[in-house]
């Protein structure tokens, strides 16, 4: 369908779909296999600008916006979730930074990152604080004109192979909701060190580590926002990203359903190409009206996005939930209609049903995103009264 | 340093059909993409580049779409493009083609012209190496390495059927590539945003100061009478023993095939 994308916009679509052909689609299968960060690629993307497509042009970006990004996230991901992951997780841990910084940080921080030369990772997440964000237990003391932190992230997609990390810690545990802030730290820093390296089912590609923080000395200046605002710097980020999941889920669930249609063409059962048989055109015609449905309303909300919208919680949510449960169900009957081929790691398809399980699951469960829209329809019909 | 990287337009296909009646290409319906060799060449220049310091002009001699070809080469960071077009030029083969190159790069100036080995298209590998004896400079063909490049000469490696040879020469020079000399960047975003905004300079035969007779139909001493795939001939015969043996079978074979 024709998203009636500007000339720009079409740019980068083309530049990310031919990345994603010629240097992500023939190693995919041996980082899976290696469990290996991609940096060739990263470098490549670095070299291609795209690290800069949401950032600013005053700060070496292109100053895109979500729709832009979500439109690089979609190419990426037809090819691999892993790669797409750790370009995405990077846009992740800049939203605090571009959305809350101080000039002097954006000044510091953005250009390199728009660059590509340095990468970002984004850590909210610990053992005993997952949906229950607000139980995170890492802390940041004030002392002189230092932060000590002290504590341990957990599950930290970036975590390890980036330079720069964005960290919500708690510093006032008294204040609740208002107790906690969120604090920039440089790879390198004393008292922080990363823990195992994760085995996971899919995004293999991807690198996800634990952070630990053992008095670990920031600089005030470190702080992003003001104290207290540690758990609203994340919501909003989350917010900004959500769509961007989203846009994983169509890419993933596009590059399923062209495997599927390669194949159901080439396969012969019964005398015919499998294609010819009702059952599996429908399960076909299905894909790709899910896909396509999930593409809208990605586009859509990125749209809403670029167009100032400042609520964007409940919509956010509901690119991501709709566009990863098709990525899902898409993926599964990728499998399905290329049977025991398609359970086979010499396909494509068994990986991407892998992969696409995590879109359901992080920068908030799917469970969780039904209920901020939940809560958005109550909050939007107490105010109709 | 001032590097021109020759590039031609061609069908991205390999199997170019033919109009039979016009002994032409057809090219309708087929999309166009920089001869694969020519992307290598213009690596090779944006590397000497970025070693050494200079600028990248990126030439090509076609029709008007051509253009398409000479953005794409601005995306990837050539610094400047000329388009030679004009209905002169039309039905050139590889001598007229390389005359109205030389004569660019000759307007232009060089100290290193690069061209792929050859063009999928026409295949011929001719161009490169005429222009050089048009421009009366030295020319290395097939590079497979660059190994050192200096203000007033360069080293590279040349392929050869077994192995390769290590060359010297002098500038200006003239150098064809092969596939395995480097891996050609892809385009960045600000690089395409940029080429789409560019002007590109076009110049025709008086702006060469180019001698008309030598110039398109008309200076192509090459007549094509017939293009046609030759049929593939199975029976073949391989000859054995020592090379002594072997040539002397090989005048019984040509005398019984009355060949000679
Ligand atoms: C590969 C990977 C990469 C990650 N990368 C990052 C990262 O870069 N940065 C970061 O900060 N975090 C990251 N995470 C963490 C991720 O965001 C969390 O895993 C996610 O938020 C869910 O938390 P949890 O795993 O603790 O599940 P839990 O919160 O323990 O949830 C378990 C189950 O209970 C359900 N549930 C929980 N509460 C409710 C409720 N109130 N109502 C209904 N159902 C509920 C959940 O939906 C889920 O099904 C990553 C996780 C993974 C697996
Ligand atoms: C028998 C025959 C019939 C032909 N008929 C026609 C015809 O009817 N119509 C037609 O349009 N063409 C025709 N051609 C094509 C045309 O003559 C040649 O393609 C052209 O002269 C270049 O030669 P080539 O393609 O063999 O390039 P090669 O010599 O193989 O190319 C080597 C290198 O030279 C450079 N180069 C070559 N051409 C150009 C160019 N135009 N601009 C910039 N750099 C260049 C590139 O770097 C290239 O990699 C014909 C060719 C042959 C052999």
């Amino acid at each position: 369908m024709d998203y009636f994308l500007t000339e720009e916009q079409t740019m980068i679509r083309d530049l990310a779909r031919q990345i994603a052909e010629e240097k992500v689609v023939p190693v995919r299968e041996e980082l899976d296999e290696r469990e290996e960060f991609p940096w060739e690629i990263m470098k490549v993307l670095a070299r291609s600008d795209l690290f800069g497509l949401f950032i600013p042009e005053e700060y070496g970006g292109l100053g895109k916006g979500s729709l832009e990004l979500c439109i690089a996230v979609e190419e990426l991901s037809r090819a691999c979730l892993g790669v797409s992951t750790t370009y995405a997780a990077n846009a992740l841990g800049t939203f605090p930074v571009l959305l809350f910084g101080s000039d002097e940080q954006k000044k510091k921080y953005l250009p390199d990152i728009a660059a590509g030369k340095r990468l970002v990772a984004f850590g909210l997440t610990e053992a005993n604080a997952g949906s229950d964000a607000g139980g995170i237990q890492t802390t940041a003391r004030l002392e002189g004109n230092e932060y000590v932190l002290n504590g341990t992230k957990q599950w930290i997609t970036n975590g390890g192979e980036a330079e720069i990390y964005t960290i919500i810690a708690i510093t006032d545990r008294s204040k609740g909701a208002r107790g906690a802030s969120a604090f920039i730290v440089e790879k390198g820093t004393l008292g922080f060190n990363f823990g195992k390296k994760e085995k996971k089912m899919g995004i293999r590609a991807s690198a996800t580590r634990e952070l630990i923080f053992d008095n670990c000395r920031v600089p005030k200046e470190n702080m992003i926002a003001k104290e207290g605002m540690g758990f609203i710097v994340a919501m909003k980020t989350l917010d900004n990203s959500r769509t961007g999941v989203g846009a994983q889920g169509v890419g993933v669930a596009q590059g399923a359903l062209d495997e599927a249609i390669k194949f159901a063409r080439e396969r012969h059962q019964f005398g015919h190409p499998i294609i010819s048989f009702q059952a599996i055109q429908h399960m076909l015609a299905d894909m790709a009206t899910q896909i396509e449905a999930a593409r809208s309303l990605v586009y859509s909300v990125a749209r809403y996005i670029d167009n100032g919208a400042k609520d964007i919680s409940k919509e956010s949510a509901m690119a991501k939930v709709f566009a990863t449960d098709v990525a899902m169900r898409v993926t599964i009957d990728a499998v399905q209609v290329m049977g025991g081929s398609g359970y086979m790691r010499e396909y494509p398809v068994e990986k991407m049903m892998r992969d696409a399980k995590i879109l359901q699951i992080y920068e908030g469960t799917n469970q969780i995103q039904r209920n901020v829209i939940g809560q958005a329809l109550i909050k939007e019909a107490a105010k109709r009264k | 340093m001032n590097i021109i990287v020759c590039i031609k337009q061609v069908p991205d296909t390999a199997e170019v059909r033919i109009n039979p009646e016009t002994n032409t290409l057809i090219r309708d319906g087929v999309p166009s993409i920089i001869n694969p060799y020519d992307t290598h060449a213009l690596e090779a220049g944006l590397q000497i580049k970025e070693r050494v310091g200079g600028k990248v002009t990126v030439i090509t001699m076609g029709p008007p779409q051509a253009e398409t070809a000479l953005r794409e080469a601005l995306s990837m960071g050539a610094d400047d493009a000329l388009l030679l077009t004009d209905k002169a030029f039309a039905g050139s083969d590889t001598w007229a083609t390389s005359y109205t190159l030389a004569k660019a790069v000759e307007k232009l100036g060089a100290d290193i012209i690069l061209c792929g080995k050859q063009a999928i298209d026409g295949d011929t590998a001719q161009v490169g190496p005429e222009m050089a004896e048009f421009l009366n400079i030295p020319h290395i063909a097939y590079i497979r390495k660059i190994e050192e490049v200096k203000a007033d000469s360069i080293r590279v490696q040349r392929l050869m059927d077994e192995g390769y040879d290590i060359v010297e020469s002098s500038l200006p020079v003239l150098l064809t590539v092969v596939k395995e000399l480097n891996e050609p960047r892809l385009p960045s975003l600000k690089g395409k945003m940029a080429a789409k905004k560019a002007e590109i300079k076009k110049m025709g035969p008086a702006d060469l100061g180019a001698d008309e007779n030598n110039l398109g139909l008309k200076g192509s001493p090459t007549q094509v009478k017939n293009i046609f795939a030759p049929e593939a001939k199975k029976d073949r015969k391989m000859l054995e023993g020592t090379p002594e043996q072997q040539v002397d079978r090989l005048i019984q074979e040509l005398r019984r095939l009355k060949c000679v």
